[in-house]
């Protein structure tokens, strides 16, 4: 957008310090209002965040690129599956739902054979959530990492097809797990967009799940995305938690991410004070 | 059990509390709680009864058990028989006609406070159209002090809410320093930390509290951060200004939230001890937030905004400097849309205000929620008009660490011109004194950089200009 007359605005000198911060500081003003350019700045990110939330799930796209996935890690084909909640609406307005599998999908899983004779190691849901944006663009990539990692598996377990449910809120991973008999889950599923972040993915990690569980019962790795956490560090951040969850027996507050490299302070500390020492 | 006779069709209800909850505008929270009437009828016939219903019913019929909450129990055992003679003979519905009656003066009010329960107020408020709402809270006067005064007449305050995703400390500084120039912040300096322990939190009081003595800010500041983390904050001498606790209704939702009525107590006690404030001893700054309740599943089958009220019960407890109801934070599945959290918003800074609190509101929604900056420009108006002690400020409305929207510094000066509103008076003078503002009502910002912040400035690289 071309810059206005400059009369009209008032440019706030301090515009620079957004360089330390992702905050909207600095932005002028016009009176004492927002400038017409970063007004319409907001409302491109809102409507983008709107978006990820509303549009659907493309699941046509995405099951074309997990049955190539699975075909090439030896998966059988991925599933597709829903929960109760039968739109958006409904589902934004009753979690409740979208946490249970609807009766054509529990079909769906029962018949596909996987029954307590045949227990698998590790279920993989990708659920729409809360952003379609985050999970078209982030779960195939991130599964893609994840399942080229070394020692990712025990020897010898059995593999679940690959799920993805829509309308979906994280415990719908729990019901599936239990139909598969599987001994942990994890669900990858779009986050709640943030007005600068609306592609960001959520990964949640249930030992021994089942229907009832919370989330003091899971391990969650968050803001997945090109602008955040990248799939690789994620994938290993993943492996981790597996391995702990396997070794310990649990998932949860029980379970610490010792992973996770410590935070260096980037900025230039608090350049609001005078320096304490002469000079 | 409740009747309610319409032509020859009799209504009936099990429980003050289906009555309470059937008789609420209807909000997505009571649907998911399976409260809600079941028709625009129902809803109407249950408050005609409610109307019908004489106020010391509250007194006598606990929604929530008195045996098992103790939420019910401060409630009943604090109430003031002396206040409450006043209106002890009226029903709900003349009720609402003596709070908008002429005789209802902001010293009157001031009068019945200590008797009207939380539950008295969110029955009125059921009752009342947005525009009932306004009127009576804007005759409700609450002023409170710390370092400065917030809530007289004519005065709208602002807290500066410098969010980081990782706490970065020159992150932070620099929304510090948008927030004041743009005249934020003398509600609060307000820091929800991302990372929450007692280090951390330790280390954003020790920031804020240099921020304010290098400037000398009539100000307070306030890291909402657990009741307990701030208490082992008093214990390491850090500067706590303000207590923070996030409250609900009920003991069950203040369980949930790891705490209980005594360890207020405590805390209040604590800070006070500090001996902090210059102009005033308010040490407490609350949120709440309808929905809470039935989100910790401690509701005990009561509607939301009744939950809510309760909450201001908690609060008066302990004489807060600030309550703030996070209005839209929550999410779609208890406030859908705009139309709900304006209503939502209005109903709690009323009950509020009625009750005797310093009540501000984050006028906020998700990504979720079918809101948009519209709305809120509506709630902003809207409660500025009813006389809200305060609201949020933060750049450009985007928290980039709670990833929400409430209301930006530009909002606020946008309601102060239009509504001929200023800052709190300590504060008002603070930014003419600095050449913050041109004029001494705080509404001008000045067109060049303060001296003072210029040096500040100058500490820093120059960093690339986006």
């Amino acid at each position: 957008m071309t810059d206005s007359t400059p009369e009209l605005v008032t440019d706030n000198p301090w515009r620079r310090l957004r360089a330390y911060t992702d905050a909207r500081i600095g932005l002028g003003r016009a009176g004492t209002s927002l400038p017409t350019r970063e007004l319409l700045a907001f409302q491109l990110d809102h409507a983008r965040a709107r978006d990820a939330v509303h549009l659907p799930l493309d699941t046509g796209a995405l099951l074309e690129a997990l049955t190539t996935l699975s075909a090439a890690w030896g998966l059988p084909p991925p599933l597709l599956l829903h929960s109760e909640a039968a739109d958006r609406v409904t589902y934004l307005q009753r979690p409740d739902l979208g946490r249970r599998l609807d009766a054509t999908s529990c079909k769906h899983l029962d018949r596909s054979g996987h029954t307590h004779q045949s227990p698998v190691d590790l279920a993989l849901v990708v659920a729409d959530g809360l952003s379609s944006r985050a999970v078209q663009q982030n779960a195939v990539p991130l599964l893609q990492a994840f399942l080229a990692l070394p020692e990712l598996a025990p020897a010898g377990g059995q593999r679940a097809p690959l799920c993805v449910v829509t309308q979906a809120r994280v415990a719908i991973g729990d019901d599936i797990a239990q139909r598969l008999n599987a001994r942990c889950v994890v669900v990858l599923i779009g986050e709640r967009p943030g007005l600068s972040s609306p592609d960001s993915l959520g990964l949640y990690l249930t030992w021994a799940p089942q229907p009832g569980l919370t989330d003091a019962n899971r391990n969650c790795i968050s803001n997945i995305r090109p602008g955040g956490l990248d799939v690789d560090e994620a994938s290993r951040r993943l492996r981790y938690l597996l391995n702990e969850a396997r070794r310990l027996n649990l998932s949860g507050v029980g379970l610490k991410d010792r992973s996770a490299q410590a935070v260096i302070e980037q900025g230039y500390g608090n350049f609001l004070l005078r320096p304490r020492t002469g000079g | 059990m409740y009747r309610y006779t319409l032509g020859v069709q009799t209504w009936q209800f099990q429980t003050l509390a289906e009555l309470m909850a059937k008789a609420t505008p209807a909000r997505s929270g009571d649907r998911l709680a399976g409260v809600m009437a079941s028709t625009a009828e129902e809803r109407v016939v249950a408050q005609m009864a409610l109307a019908e219903l004489p106020l010391n019913t509250f007194l006598n019929d606990a929604l929530v058990p008195y045996e098992s909450d103790e939420v019910t129990r401060l409630i009943l055992d604090d109430h003031d028989k002396h206040a409450f003679a006043p209106i002890a003979h009226l029903t709900v519905g003349d009720f609402r006609n003596w709070l908008l009656g002429d005789q209802a003066t902001p010293e009157a009010l001031a009068g019945i406070r200590q008797g009207i329960t939380p539950e008295m107020a969110a029955a009125v408020s059921k009752i009342m159209r947005n525009q009932d709402l306004i009127l009576v809270a804007s005759r409700c006067q609450v002023t409170t002090a710390f370092r400065n005064t917030i809530g007289t007449p004519g005065r709208l305050s602002t807290r500066l809410q410098p969010n980081h995703p990782t706490d970065d400390i020159t992150g932070i500084a620099a929304s510090i320093l948008d927030g004041l120039l743009y005249g934020s912040g003398d509600a609060v300096i307000g820091i929800n930390p991302a990372t929450d322990n007692v280090a951390q939190s330790v280390r954003l009081m020790k920031m804020m509290d240099e921020v304010i003595r290098q400037y000398d800010i009539p100000t307070q500041s306030c890291v909402l951060t657990h009741v307990t983390n701030t208490l082992e904050a008093i214990e390491q001498n850090a500067p706590v200004d303000l207590v923070f606790q996030s409250i609900g209704g009920t003991e069950a939702t203040n369980r949930s939230f790891g705490f209980d009525l005594a360890t207020l107590a405590e805390a209040q006690s604590a800070a006070l001890s500090l001996q902090r404030g210059s102009v005033g001893n308010n040490v407490m700054y609350f949120e709440t937030g309808q929905g809470s309740a039935l989100s910790a599943n401690a509701h005990h089958g009561v509607d939301q905004q009744t939950c809510e009220a309760r909450a201001y019960g908690v609060a008066r407890k302990f004489d807060p400097l600030l309550v703030n109801t996070v209005v839209g934070f929550i999410g779609p599945e208890y406030l859908y849309d705009g139309r709900e959290i304006t209503r939502a918003g209005l109903e709690d800074h009323f009950c509020g205000k009625l009750l005797g609190l310093p009540m501000g509101c984050d006028i906020c929604y998700t990504n979720h929620a079918e809101a948009d900056q519209n709305d809120m420009d509506n709630l902003l108006t809207l409660l500025g008009v009813a006389g809200c002690n305060f609201i949020m400020g933060i750049p450009g409305s985007d928290d980039i660490m709670l990833n929400y929207q409430t209301t930006s510094f530009h909002d606020a000066l946008y309601l102060r011109r239009v509504l001929n509103k200023r800052p709190a008076p300590e504060f008002e003078q603070w930014l003419a004194r600095m050449g913050i503002f041109r004029d001494s009502r705080g509404q001008w910002p000045a067109d060049t950089l303060p001296e003072a912040f210029s040096a500040s400035l100058s500490r820093l690289p120059e960093g690339d200009d986006q």
